[in-house]
């Protein structure tokens, strides 16, 4: 069942576990929050579920203003920027995730290092992202 | 393995000896097939010793998304037709942004391996036809559409993310930013085929006489800077990045031929010499090791240089990809310029300028001059190719008888760069 590390089973476990799975290389450690069949560090094949605990650290961001289609579906925009940006998770890795629960139109307020937790909450059903909010 | 560490060479010395760009900017009746004749028409018209265009054995044409953006695949044997050059073999080159980049590395590498003595390479994006948002999702479909896209990243917000990166690191600022797009556009007002050719300067006083027209409040701006910060005339895309961060939506085509160095003279006695080649890959941002820094663009530089045989000190000139002016600034620590966040002071002592001891994107950078990305990374080998032979006009570099160019190409969001060294004969 290689290929059951999947970004299909990555966005159901986000939605119906309501929890960040990755997965581990059982040969030699490497972590990695997007499932994938081949570790891309000693380029093995011997994988396994990892659940991640949820809690990061903001490292960095944006707030978008000119939105691409789907998220202006979402009611984002010129008036409603979102902040997105890139997590360190608990255990290393870093992961592209929505940041939830900060105000956009005020950037400067939002403070990189600041604690954050899995939001699975508002999970979109056909086009789920992934997403962080204020511990 | 041994490879890895081995000292990579051409097989045998590659030559540029004639180079057309169409006239960059938003054309509604043309399509990428028209402005690659036009590039190609500019080329022809302007060969130092003529050239017959039976001679072209091989083409490789860089193209990011004709299938998205005007609904065509397979756009290459079109363009060969287009120029009457069937039935020599044309390949589609495809890596994003650095699409024509890497589609000049497979020309250079198929004169180098003995194989043919000329070769055209080029690239061409029709962009314009989308509304802006589509033009958004076409480009965001270059980063991860898995991990990255539905966590609402864009280009603008990859870049925005590592402009935030930097100015956390470094002493970098937003007026920082803003000055690389004040200087870019300085230098895109001297270059008759940029999509941009006013200064920032030239666009506040048109908005000034605008609202005059219009009856409406007058704004007041006491420099280039103070119009900048107006969040009016320059609203945010991806903080911390505004309109004027960014480059523009643009239509456009670019080509040059190369040859063998053997018979380069045949077509020139100005050929400029392919010097050193680089590529290398990376991984998204957030697999990245540094959130400030391309390591593709380091990986590049340093394949280039040693190919070439220079040092960072060797080199007079540079075009490298603007795509955003957080991007130049990046790209010029990658490269050696400066060190790891010194490339905002240098903006700020003018060194990047026409007139500095570094001058940076001299045509007016993807910024100004524009980019139609599948055009953009052979667009920079135009520029030097024109500089180095002393033809930049009123853009022309300060420094007397640059020898060295180099040209920095970035595909998505440092997936791919490439990195060419160009030298002009001694």
């Amino acid at each position: 069942m290689d290929n059951e590390f999947t970004s299909t089973a990555f966005y159901t476990k986000l939605k119906e576990d309501r929890q960040l799975v990755g997965v581990k290389c059982k040969d030699c450690g490497h972590l990695s929050p997007e499932p994938r069949p081949m570790c891309p560090q000693c380029h093995g094949f011997n994988m396994e579920w990892h659940q991640f605990s949820g809690k990061a650290k903001l490292s960095t961001f944006t707030c978008i203003s000119i939105v691409p289609v789907t998220m202006a579906a979402k009611g984002y925009g010129r008036n409603n920027p979102y902040c997105t940006g890139i997590v360190t998770l608990e255990e290393g890795p870093q992961i592209s995730a929505m940041i939830n629960g900060v105000d956009g139109t005020n950037p400067q307020g939002i403070e990189t290092g600041m604690d954050l937790v899995l939001d699975p909450d508002h999970l979109d059903e056909v086009t789920p992202s992934l997403a962080f909010k204020p511990a | 393995m041994a490879t890895i560490n081995k000292k990579r060479q051409l097989g045998r010395p590659v030559s540029v000896v004639g180079a057309g760009l169409s006239q960059f900017g938003a054309f509604p009746d043309k399509d990428s097939r028209d402005l690659f004749v036009e590039a190609f028409r500019d080329m022809i018209q302007n060969m130092d010793k003529g050239f017959d265009i039976q001679d072209i054995e091989c083409a490789y044409v860089g193209n990011y998304s004709s299938d998205l953006f005007e609904h065509q695949g397979h756009t290459a044997p079109i363009v060969a037709d287009w120029l009457g050059i069937t039935p020599i073999p044309i390949t589609r080159i495809e890596n994003a942004c650095a699409s024509s980049g890497s589609a000049l590395r497979e020309g250079v590498m198929a004169i180098a391996s003995g194989m043919y003595d000329v070769v055209l390479v080029g690239g061409m994006e029709k962009m314009t036809n989308l509304p802006t948002d589509g033009v958004t999702d076409v480009l965001a479909s270059a980063a991860d559409g898995l991990y990255e896209v539905p966590a609402g990243l864009t280009f603008p917000g990859i870049f925005g993310a590592i402009a935030k990166a930097h100015m956390d690191r470094y002493e970098t600022n937003l007026d920082h930013l803003l000055k690389v797009a004040i200087k870019n556009h300085a230098n895109g007002a001297l270059n008759p085929k940029a999509q941009f050719q006013q200064t920032v300067n030239t666009m506040a006083e048109r908005r000034i006489a605008r609202a005059q027209e219009r009856g409406q409040d007058v704004p007041e701006y006491n420099s280039e800077l103070d119009f900048l910060n107006d969040e009016r005339a320059n609203p945010w895309i991806a903080w911390p990045l505004r309109l004027y961060d960014c480059a523009p939506i643009t239509d456009g085509a670019s080509c040059v031929l190369l040859v063998s160095e053997d018979i380069a003279h045949n077509f020139t006695d100005k050929p400029i010499n392919i010097a050193g080649i680089g590529q290398a890959t990376g991984k998204p941002l957030h697999d990245s090791d540094e959130l400030t820094s391309l390591s593709a663009a380091k990986a590049a530089s340093q394949q280039a240089y040693e190919m070439a045989g220079i040092t960072v000190s060797n080199v007079d000139l540079a075009e490298v990809h603007d795509c955003f002016t957080i991007a130049e600034i990046v790209a010029t620590e990658d490269l050696g310029f400066f060190a790891p966040g010194e490339g905002p002071r240098a903006v700020d002592e003018g060194r990047t300028a026409l007139d500095g001891d570094h001058p940076i994107n001299t045509s007016g950078g993807l910024k100004a001059k524009g980019h139609p990305v599948g055009a953009s990374g052979v667009g920079q080998v135009i520029e030097i190719y024109h500089q180095l032979r002393g033809e930049g006009g009123e853009r022309q570099v300060k420094k007397e008888n640059p020898t060295v160019g180099v040209t920095h190409n970035v595909g998505g969001t440092g997936g791919t760069c490439v990195v060419n060294v160009l030298r002009r004969e001694s």
